[in-house]
């Protein structure tokens, strides 16, 4: 146990550089604006900017003083969890973000779970009875699901299931029906490759030894797979999801604008439209502290996953 | 390698779809049936016809004629993408694998950082901030990808660094840059072509994705991505707008995978073309795994 916590403590203890990288790089962002963030904030609200108004809003930005001081108050505001003020509603960005949050990660899981269920069944099964007309299936799932775009997939399923059959409703967010098209749309572009690895990964654990002396001891071949190969292949596709869940995030901001479903995806796409900065600044932010945060737990399970990796 | 490559079907046609997308591109003005931009409201919406093959949109312009010109925006925009990234990517790339030490470690360190935006995110902030537009959206898809490539490089260097013929030419004296281009970048070119091969898919789905949020190409350019945003109220009246801009995309996108997992298979394969078949369940399986390998030489996951 102790050496878990070695190893937590490590991983911890590496964070802190990486998430003060991430936060000089967020800072910088803001740099890229053509022109002067502390006008544009003003223009934004509708306003003509006079010098005085231009000044007063750079000090409510935190924008006077040479960069590094700039840096070190944003930086101490951001711990504190204030990403500022939303140039356009004038509410906090944080508090903005938090709102809209729970409809993302409401997104995020139920794409997770489509995942799962196309990408396990077909990728095992695949492996399993190689040429079969599963196989097939699951190769066509996986070459679809990897060169079509997820914003025609959505368009191509509100057109068919919504439009035409009427099944879903087309767009917003409300109960378990509004959830589906956008989330399967998610899902099933993350499935290819999760389709393929658990193929190859279940066919490369079928043919080792173990696998063969749990046959040459009788047990049923159900149990062979559930509960020798299955385990072991499932391994490399806990990598992945730490790997994908940046595409997660990614896709996330695609599909909610197409589907109207109001998370953090959409509100900064929004906001890029509105020129509201700190909101676009807040929202990278937010998302590589999740990604950071998910990719370490992604190499907790894996820790606890695999004994091999425990005890090297 | 050109053999094991022509030996497969797939690959093959992925070549031909995108040699005819290429062409497309260049012939446009000779070959497409009317002007991408010429608005003609009196024939909006119409369905496909012997005038229009695949219909008009929205503003009566014909949907062949702008998916062909689109080409150019799309294709040779995701070629000029990947272009930049190796640009950026290949010296990043080789200084960290071949100097090692702390340059490496200085290096690594900024990537990690950089690897810790979810690297789409990080694109349309930086579109967002810079404003929409097709050049702050190549720039910002440049300024993100080069990273993982970065990576990806550095490892392929230290392997080919540690290989014989490395070592003997260091033994002989050779100075290091022509260690550096004649032995190591000549032996890493392969995989490399791979690499940009495979990506270049995603690249046009970025593209695509970013135009799509109104943030690349701006009207009345002809863009794929575009295209299917443009569609989105016409949905129910005439779908045929989202269909051929989506297909078109879903095509060049496997194209270049096949081609990709084609060349793959010629490089890595030192059998005949069936080998990774019988291992890795068809070629397409093996894919992610070239990149986990890619991403594992010598550098522990990212944080």
């Amino acid at each position: 146990m102790s050496e878990i916590k070695r190893f937590l403590l490590k991983r911890l203890l590496a964070l802190i550089p990486v998430l003060l990288g991430v936060s000089v790089v967020t800072f910088a962002l803001i740099n890229l604006t053509p022109g002067d963030p502390a006008e544009i904030a003003i223009r934004a609200s509708g306003v003509q900017p006079t010098s005085e108004a231009v000044e007063a809003m750079r000090q409510k930005l935190g924008l006077e003083g040479p960069v590094y001081r700039q840096y070190i108050r944003w930086l101490w505001k951001v711990i504190h969890l204030d990403l500022g003020q939303s140039f356009n509603s004038g509410l906090p960005v944080a508090q903005e973000l938090l709102l809209r949050f729970p409809a993302t990660l409401r997104l995020a899981l139920c794409a997770l779970a489509f995942t799962a269920v196309i990408a396990l069944p077909l990728g095992i099964f695949a492996a399993i009875y190689p040429g079969s007309p599963i196989d097939h299936i699951s190769r066509v799932c996986a070459l679809l699901g990897s060169s079509m775009p997820g914003f025609w997939l959505g368009l191509l399923l509100i057109y068919a299931l919504a439009v035409r059959l009427k099944l879903f409703p087309v767009v917003g967010m409300g109960g378990i029906k509004h959830l589906v098209l956008p989330a399967f749309t998610l899902g099933f572009g993350l499935a290819a490759p999760y389709i393929r690895l658990l193929k190859t990964s279940m066919l490369e654990v079928l043919q080792k030894d173990f696998i063969n002396t749990a046959r040459a001891k009788g047990l049923r071949e159900r149990l062979v797979i559930a509960r020798h190969a299955l385990k072991n292949a499932l391994l490399p596709a806990v990598t992945l999801l730490g790997m994908n869940f940046g595409g997660l995030l990614s896709g996330s901001f695609i599909v909610e604008t197409i589907f109207s479903w109001p998370g953090i995806g959409k509100y900064a796409v929004d906001a890029i439209f509105l020129k509201d900065y700190t909101v676009i600044q807040g929202y990278v932010l937010l998302m590589a502290v999740i990604f950071v945060l998910v990719n370490l737990l992604v190499d907790l399970c894996y820790v606890f996953l695999d004994p091999r990796i425990r005890l090297s | 390698m050109a053999k094991k490559f022509f030996r497969q079907k797939q690959a093959v046609a992925g070549l031909v779809v995108i040699l005819a997308f290429f062409a497309a591109s260049l012939l446009a003005p000779y070959i497409a049936p009317a002007d991408p931009l010429k608005v003609d409201l009196e024939h909006k919406l119409m369905p496909p016809s012997s005038a229009h093959p695949l219909g008009t949109d929205q503003l009566g312009r014909c949907i062949l004629s702008r998916l062909l010109y689109g080409t150019r925006t799309s294709l040779l925009d995701a070629v000029l993408v990947l272009g930049m990234i190796l640009a950026i990517s290949i010296p990043i790339g080789t200084i960290a694998g071949y100097v090692g030490g702390r340059v490496d470690n200085w290096i690594m360190r900024i990537i990690d950082i950089l690897l810790a935006f979810p690297s789409m995110i990080l694109a349309l902030a930086i579109t967002g901030l810079m404003g929409p537009g097709l050049i702050h959206m190549l720039l910002a898809l440049a300024a993100v990808w080069w990273i993982s490539f970065a990576r990806i490089i550095r490892g392929m260097v230290l392997q080919i660094k540690e290989k014989d013929f490395t070592l003997a030419a260091k033994a002989c004296g050779d100075s290091h840059l022509k260690v550096v281009f004649r032995h190591i970048l000549l032996n890493a070119v392969s995989p490399i072509l791979v690499l940009a091969t495979l990506e270049i898919g995603s690249i046009i789905l970025a593209i695509s994705g970013l135009s799509f949020l109104g943030l690349g190409a701006q009207p009345p350019t002809p863009e794929w991505g575009a295209m299917l945003s443009d569609s989105k109220p016409y949905i129910e009246t005439a779908p045929h707008l989202m269909l051929f801009p989506g297909l078109t995309i879903m095509l060049a996108v496997m194209a270049f995978n096949f081609v990709g997992e084609g060349l793959q298979k010629a490089i890595s394969s030192p059998g005949t073309g069936g080998q990774g078949k019988q291992e890795g369940g068809g070629l397409r399986a093996k894919r992610p795994l070239l990149k986990i390998s890619f991403f594992k030489i010598g550098e522990e996951k990212k944080t």
